[in-house]
């Protein structure tokens, strides 16, 4: 195991920071933000990224996808962070793609085409309260007939109101804050029962809150085993908060770079204010977090591409540090930027959007920092 | 098997064999560490035969070539090797600025001469060496230090005075930079080795906060330092007037070593073992699961800088960024040590407190972020060369 990209990994790379920077910019962002899409992404955009590979990094090459691993999808995401390109990537491509691996035959061949091919969206219905715990799960699913009734409500399923399916955490036994006796189903946007109601974000993407009132589905909607889903869901939530902690580290980076190109332009007393040894410290601290923060992201991505047992630990400490980081870069460059900063015209103030929604996503750094605490022992 | 894992195989087995019980323990610090040296006592049998067994194959210094005593091996089996010696515990049989500093200055910029006359009785343990660097008036700005060595033919006249010359007093030999041309405040230095028993060499140890005396101020008085010493070894290591460039070096290297502390995707914890405090102390605890994050991030951080180093995808001056990293993520651990302690950890003599050694460790970390070049100067270095910041 390396601790730098490979060849292969080196031009996937430099084809992803190409196509970000051409086809979505920040300003793809900001007309999305700004013409009232229903969906707060381009299914243009999510074509395109199909054209590019890019969708079916992470789906298994007997599904037709390419096979590789959360290096590579982060290589992906990291882009995306940058650039702030809005699409169903981290939800559909890593997390839902994660769940599936886990479901049968059929489900695969239903669901992953439409992904390869860019045309399928799937949301996550995981968490119930404001804050992600997500063994906090009252939503009901109870035996009925060949299948089972799901009764609930969920929130922050980020572009729910978007998506063809929706994988949906409910409790088949147990009570709510154990992990044993959950199952995770897939629920088509059809059902009858399903209520979802999108909501706006911060950081303009759509998210949506989700009721089920006794929504049908058969048995063959369950992704691997019914009261086991503790199991595939803590391997989803890994490779979602991995991608999530990538993401940031684009996000963090962007935001750093667009910084720190301001301190070498502004004049002020006669200076650059990037002379001010005040202000080349902070920078070189912050240089310094965002590193931190890739190069644990880099090791959990090894370690859940290797199978190896601390990868549950690494992707915490992964989601901790940077959501730390991107938040500490999008604050200092907010503050650096001084009062152009606070205006939307300016994008640092998009950025620091962008961190509060990702540090929620998948739990936030106090969290996971918790969790690192309860794995060490203590 | 690939031929890796072949070696990592028997290298595990050899080790099993030969590293010594006794020398499976972490060492308590500097002072159960072996030194090496001409004045140098072994503390026991074990310690002397675990420096033997590995000095003979090399892996004192494992990636050092074979002809100049070490073991010769490629980057990734002396990745190896250390992964294995970490799996049973066993310690570095032996600690030196010879292996740390000095041997790899030689092997960039020393002779054939020097590096035969020098590097083999480093690996064996023979000598022991100290760096003659900071002075008195010239700490963060080295480059303005004062130590001259006068031109007297067939010898350096050399006067002035080191200060923060790590155990200079246990020292065999020093490597020292002399200023050697007072009119070149760069190029007008050079990188001296000399035996500190010759005449007119005195030290005196430096008490510190923590009551320890691991450095000395080292003072010259007209000391005659050879041009060459027998068999045409140069006492100047690179050219006369040039070894800032080599001190430099040396300080990349210092500072890298100093951030190669993560070790490989490790999960030690020092959480883990306080548990029963963090039980009533929340606060505290959440301090320590942010502090294991950093620790967490630090390791992974401090791997890939040794994968990019080596495969010279580093930026040159990114070891300045992990010395100040690795320091301060020092400091911070053992603010909580004392924390975690409480009062028992203030003791500083009594038997239960192993001597207050907890309290000692905690007040030696304060120079880390000091020695070597501070955290401020690590910055300065990252903002203007890495960022590459405007201004002089």
């Amino acid at each position: 195991m390396a601790m730098t990209l490979n060849d292969d990994q080196a031009m996937l790379q430099d084809s992803a920071r190409e196509f970000m920077k051409s086809e979505a910019p920040v300003k793809h962002f900001r007309e999305f933000r700004d013409k009232e899409c229903k969906d707060g992404f381009s299914h243009g955009l999510w074509k395109q990224f199909a054209e590019m590979g890019f969708t079916g990094i992470l789906i298994p090459e007997d599904d037709g996808g390419l096979g590789l691993g959360h290096i590579e999808a982060g290589i992906v995401l990291e882009e995306i962070g940058r650039n702030l390109s809005p699409s169903p990537f981290l939800t559909t491509s890593v997390a839902a793609v994660e769940a599936l691996k886990s479901a049968d035959k059929a489900m695969r061949q239903k669901w992953f085409p439409g992904i390869l091919a860019g045309d399928s969206v799937i949301g996550l219905a995981i968490d119930e309260g404001s804050k992600h715990r997500p063994a906090n799960i009252a939503c009901k699913a109870e035996r009925s007939g060949n299948g089972f009734k799901l009764s609930g409500k969920k929130q922050f399923v980020v572009q729910g109101a978007s998506s063809d399916m929706l994988i949906v955490a409910a409790r088949t036994a147990g009570s709510t804050g154990e992990t044993e006796g959950l199952t995770l189903f897939a629920v088509d946007k059809e059902s009858a029962g399903l209520n979802i109601d999108p909501v706006r974000l911060v950081d303009s993407a759509v998210a949506a809150h989700i009721e089920l009132d006794g929504v049908e589905v058969t048995a063959d909607a369950v992704i691997g085993e019914v009261d086991e889903g503790w199991s595939v869901l803590a391997k989803v939530l890994d490779a979602g908060r991995v991608g999530a902690a990538a993401e940031m580290v684009g996000v963090g980076g962007g935001a750093m770079d667009m910084t720190f190109d301001y301190l070498k332009q502004r004049k002020q007393f006669g200076k650059v204010i990037g002379e001010f040894q005040a202000l080349q410290h902070r920078a070189a601290h912050l240089f310094g977090e965002m590193e931190l923060a890739r190069s644990v992201v880099l090791k959990a991505q090894n370690f859940l591409d290797d199978g190896d047992e601390r990868g549950e630990l690494y992707s915490a400490a992964a989601k901790a540090k940077a959501g730390l980081a991107c938040n500490l870069a999008v604050r200092e460059g907010l503050q650096m930027h001084g009062g152009i900063g606070m205006t939307d015209e300016y994008d640092i103030g998009l950025y620091m959007k962008r961190d509060r929604a990702l540090n929620e996503f998948f739990g936030d750094a106090f969290f996971h920092a918790d969790r690192v605490a309860t794995m060490n022992g203590y | 098997m690939t031929d890796l894992e072949t070696f990592a195989s028997e290298t595990r087995s050899w080790l099993e064999e030969n590293c010594p019980p006794e020398m499976r323990k972490p060492s308590k610090g500097d002072d159960e560490l072996c030194w090496g040296g001409r004045k140098f006592e072994f503390q026991s049998d074990a310690q002397k035969q675990w420096l033997e067994v590995m000095a003979e194959r090399g892996w004192t210094v494992p990636d050092w070539p074979a002809e100049y005593g070490g073991g010769g091996l490629s980057r990734k089996e002396a990745k190896v090797l250390k992964r294995e010696m970490a799996r049973l515990g066993c310690r570095a049989p032996l600690s030196s600025f010879g292996i740390w500093m000095l041997g790899p200055a030689l092997l960039q910029f020393g002779s054939e001469e020097q590096k035969r006359r020098f590097l083999p009785e480093i690996a064996r343990g023979e000598i022991r060496w100290c760096q003659g660097y900071s002075e008195p008036g010239s700490g963060s700005d080295l480059v303005s230090l004062q130590t001259f060595g006068e031109d007297k033919g067939d010898h350096y006249l050399v006067n002035g005075s080191k200060i923060w010359t790590s155990y200079a007093d246990k020292a065999d030999w020093i490597f020292c930079l002399v200023r050697t041309n007072k009119e070149d405040k760069y190029r007008g230095i050079s990188f001296m080795l000399y035996d500190m028993e010759s005449e007119g060499v005195s030290t005196k140890p430096i008490q510190l906060i923590s009551g320890a005396s691991p450095f000395c101020e080292t003072f010259f008085d007209d000391v005659k330092v050879p041009k060459e010493y027998e068999g045409g070894v140069s006492s100047v290591v690179g050219e006369v007037n040039r070894g800032w460039d080599v001190a430099k070096y040396l300080l990349g290297h210092e500072r890298e070593m100093i951030s190669g502390m993560g070790g490989d995707g490790g999960t030690a914890s020092l959480g883990a073992g306080f548990k029963h405090v963090m039980e009533s102390e929340s606060v505290l605890r959440g301090q320590m699961a942010l502090f294991d994050v950093d620790s967490l991030a630090f390791r992974s951080h401090a791997e890939r800088f040794m994968d990019e180093w080596k495969s010279g995808k580093a930026h040159p001056a990114y070891s300045n960024l992990m010395k100040y990293q690795g320091t301060e993520l020092n400091k911070r651990r053992f603010e909580l040590v004392m924390a975690m302690g409480g009062s028992d950890a203030l003791e500083w003599e009594s038997e239960a407190s192993k001597g207050g050694s907890k309290a000692r460790s905690w007040l030696r970390t304060k120079g880390n972020s000091i020695e070597g070049g501070t955290s401020e100067v690590m910055l300065n270095v990252v903002a203007k060369r890495i960022l590459e910041m405007p201004g002089g």
